[in-house]
């Protein structure tokens, strides 16, 4: 009976634990597409940023060292040994406000109400930008990140019942659940969370109540900014703080196509789902045609979902009027 | 002033439908035309034809694709890399099962076999829109890559899972593998820019142009009037490979001569011919060609620039091209979302009147 089969948990467990880092990431997208209509695409890339100046906090390294060098023959790369990781943790927040900031001010307003696309096409190029000032600020070689979470497979479950679970992983889900619930709090129980439902269900009636749309999008995007740190985080301790980091947004897309593009639980849900039907797959059918079928078995299985419900799980419905 | 159209009369209907109805216009497109066809192949050498004409004709195609499907139709695609690499693929087995076959043929038959592909991966579109369409197409990208990589008879069987263009011949004349002459390969690549953007100009100006137009401003109204979703909409999916297919088998077979799935056709490809049709225009012929031109020459310029004269090292001149093509994406979009195309249509308007705007 597979039911009794510690592999199948421990498959089961392990997906479950990447749903939740992706779930992560696309909380990211919901967040600022409920609010702004906005597809932002350079979530991934938010996330790599964010990890990378982390590290280069912790490791107290100078911004463009590389670029003084080739433009004024400056020879320095650290300024000192570095910061603890609370202080780290909280300049980078500070940055990535600040870059949240910035992003509404210089990108987003002049394109208030643009059409989807084009808005799109916009965080692809801020996408563009933000990696190449990340690299050109922090370096673009691969960067360890360690803020001290547990490591290695967890010994307790090991003994007990055979399964190989990571630490990281368990820490991460945990780290994981703490900031959703913040989330949702702080949403439904506080003024500014009202206000962003309230730009979320309608932008007009919104700035008819005396809502600022300027202040709410800078909100939005420093929360996902935060969210993206965290995932920045997780995915940068698990394996290393490099370019593929903003390919993680690229795994959080079939999860928004699942759990649908305007709601907060099917994020979650999804992530979940596309975590476990991910593992399961490559274990037990991958084998049979050639492995490393995680690249594309999230996007066909959101794919066969959305025939049956084109909103996606959660989404709301679309209504179409002539 | 040589730009009016004072004195330009039509007679006939047919005049009246030119593509260039201002005489001015048609004398500039027939010049360039003659001075890329007839006197740039005399000049042209390895360097300007691997690194500035290839690319520009290969993704001029792609992004007239592309543009069929997403400016014409209204169903955005990201799809593109993964059918540039049906149609290297497809390029790739025909051109190794029948060695004797012409070059030409062998491009169109890729063509047709991405058309089916693309009808296939279009079938979705039926019932999904918007945003979750072109996250649906990225199921393509991955999933064709993927496919690609693992099943060894599409590369057959080679041990490092590449594919190498063999020599091949149009006519008698050798357009791939290393011995091609920069002549040949510039007019073949050419000649299908030339062939398929005149198709697809005279496409979407027809009664199946027409009917992708109408399901792109509103698919419900369109259907009310009568134009058929599923024909509109398959139909430009399947035009749209064709083009990207011919694109992806040039691409493999005459520009870059080997490939690798992962690297050559990733998904950055499906972003630069979106890139493409944006910045130059949605739904415009002359937008896919100002994008791909732009696209293709601004990394080939700052190159020069930043390595070349400045001295800077190549690492950092890597990452400010990156910061400044992102930049230029944003403040044309900021400036002009409709694209170049739109900023070229305004000038033109101005020029009509100038020096007397009123």
């Amino acid at each position: 009976m597979f039911l009794f089969d510690p592999f199948f948990w421990e498959v089961v467990i392990s997906g479950l634990l990447a749903g939740v880092m992706y779930a992560l990431v696309a909380l990211g997208f919901v967040l600022i597409f409920k609010a702004s209509g906005i597809f932002n695409f350079a979530q991934g890339v938010l996330a790599l940023f964010a990890a990378l100046t982390l590290v280069g906090f912790q490791t107290g390294q100078i911004p463009f060292a590389h670029l003084l060098e080739a433009l004024f023959g400056l020879h320095a790369s650290h300024w000192g040994e570095g910061m603890n990781t609370v202080l780290a943790l909280f300049l980078s927040l500070v940055v990535m406000i600040g870059l949240a900031w910035l992003i509404v001010k210089i990108v987003l307003r002049p394109l208030v109400n643009q059409e989807g696309i084009i808005l799109f096409m916009a965080t692809i190029g801020l996408a563009f930008v933000l990696e190449g000032v990340g690299d050109l600020m922090w370096g673009a070689n691969v960067k360890r990140l360690d803020v001290g979470l547990p490591e290695g497979p967890s010994d307790f479950l090991l003994d007990n019942t055979g399964m190989f679970i990571e630490k990281l992983e368990i820490s991460a889900a945990v780290v994981a659940i703490i900031l959703v619930v913040t989330l949702m709090i702080f949403s439904q129980y506080t003024k500014m969370g009202r206000a962003l439902r309230a730009v979320a269900d309608d932008h007009q009636a919104a700035l008819s109540v005396g809502i600022s749309l300027e202040t709410i999008w800078w909100v939005v995007w420093s929360i996902s900014g935060l969210v993206a740190l965290v995932a920045g985080v997780m995915w940068g301790a698990k394996s290393g703080v490099q370019f593929s980091l903003s390919l993680i947004a690229l795994k959080a897309l079939p999860v928004l196509m699942l759990g649908g593009f305007t709601s907060i639980p099917g994020a979650i849900i999804g992530g979940l789902m596309i975590g476990v039907g991910e593992k399961m797959f490559e274990f037990y059918i991958g084998p049979m045609i050639g492995g490393a079928t995680e690249n594309w078995f999230a996007y066909m299985l959101a794919l066969l979902f959305l025939l049956f419900r084109p909103q996606g799980l959660f989404g709301e419905k679309i209504i179409e009027r002539v | 002033m040589i730009y009016r159209e004072a004195g330009d009369f039509k007679t006939t209907y047919k005049a009246d439908q030119d593509t260039f109805p201002i005489r001015f216009d048609r004398v500039a497109f027939w010049l360039s035309i003659f001075v890329v066809a007839l006197i740039i192949p005399f000049f042209v050498n390895d360097y300007w034809e691997k690194a500035v004409f290839l690319p520009f004709f290969i993704y001029a195609i792609a992004a007239i694709g592309l543009n069929i499907l997403t400016g014409y139709c209204g169903q955005v695609s990201l799809g593109t890399g993964g059918f540039m690499a049906v149609g290297a693929y497809s390029s790739y087995k025909l051109m190794t099962s029948f060695p004797s076959l012409d070059m030409f043929v062998v491009v169109i038959l890729s063509g047709f076999v991405t058309a089916v592909v693309g009808i296939i991966f279009g079938m979705p579109s039926l019932r999904i829109k918007g945003f979750y369409l072109a996250v649906a197409t990225l199921a393509s990208q991955f999933f064709l890559v993927w496919l690609f990589n693992k099943w060894e008879w599409t590369y057959n069987y080679s041990a490092t899972g590449q594919i190498t263009a063999p020599e091949r011949d149009f006519l008698g004349i050798v357009v791939t593998g290393a011995y091609s002459d920069p002549w040949a390969t510039y007019i073949f690549c050419f000649g299908f820019l030339f062939i398929f953007g005149w198709m697809a100009r005279n496409l979407v100006c027809g009664h199946i142009g027409r009917s992708w137009m109408a399901i792109r401003d509103m698919d419900i109204a369109a259907e009310i009037i009568g134009v058929n979703p599923l024909k509109a909409k398959l139909s430009a999916f399947a035009v749209s490979s064709f083009y990207i297919g011919v694109a992806g088998a040039l691409y493999f077979a005459v520009w870059l001569g080997a490939a690798e799935p992962t690297e050559a056709f990733s998904i950055d490809k499906s972003f630069d011919v979106l890139f493409m049709i944006i910045i130059g225009g949605l739904g415009s012929m002359t937008g896919s060609l100002i994008g791909a031109a732009f696209i293709v020459l601004l990394p080939v310029t700052f190159k020069t620039l930043l390595v070349g004269f400045l001295g800077w090292p190549t690492d950092i001149a890597e990452f400010i091209q990156i910061i400044l093509i992102g930049s230029l994406i944003i403040f044309f979009l900021i400036k002009e979302p409709h694209g170049i195309a739109a900023l070229w249509r305004t000038l033109k308007q101005k020029l009509r009147l100038w020096p007397f705007p009123h």
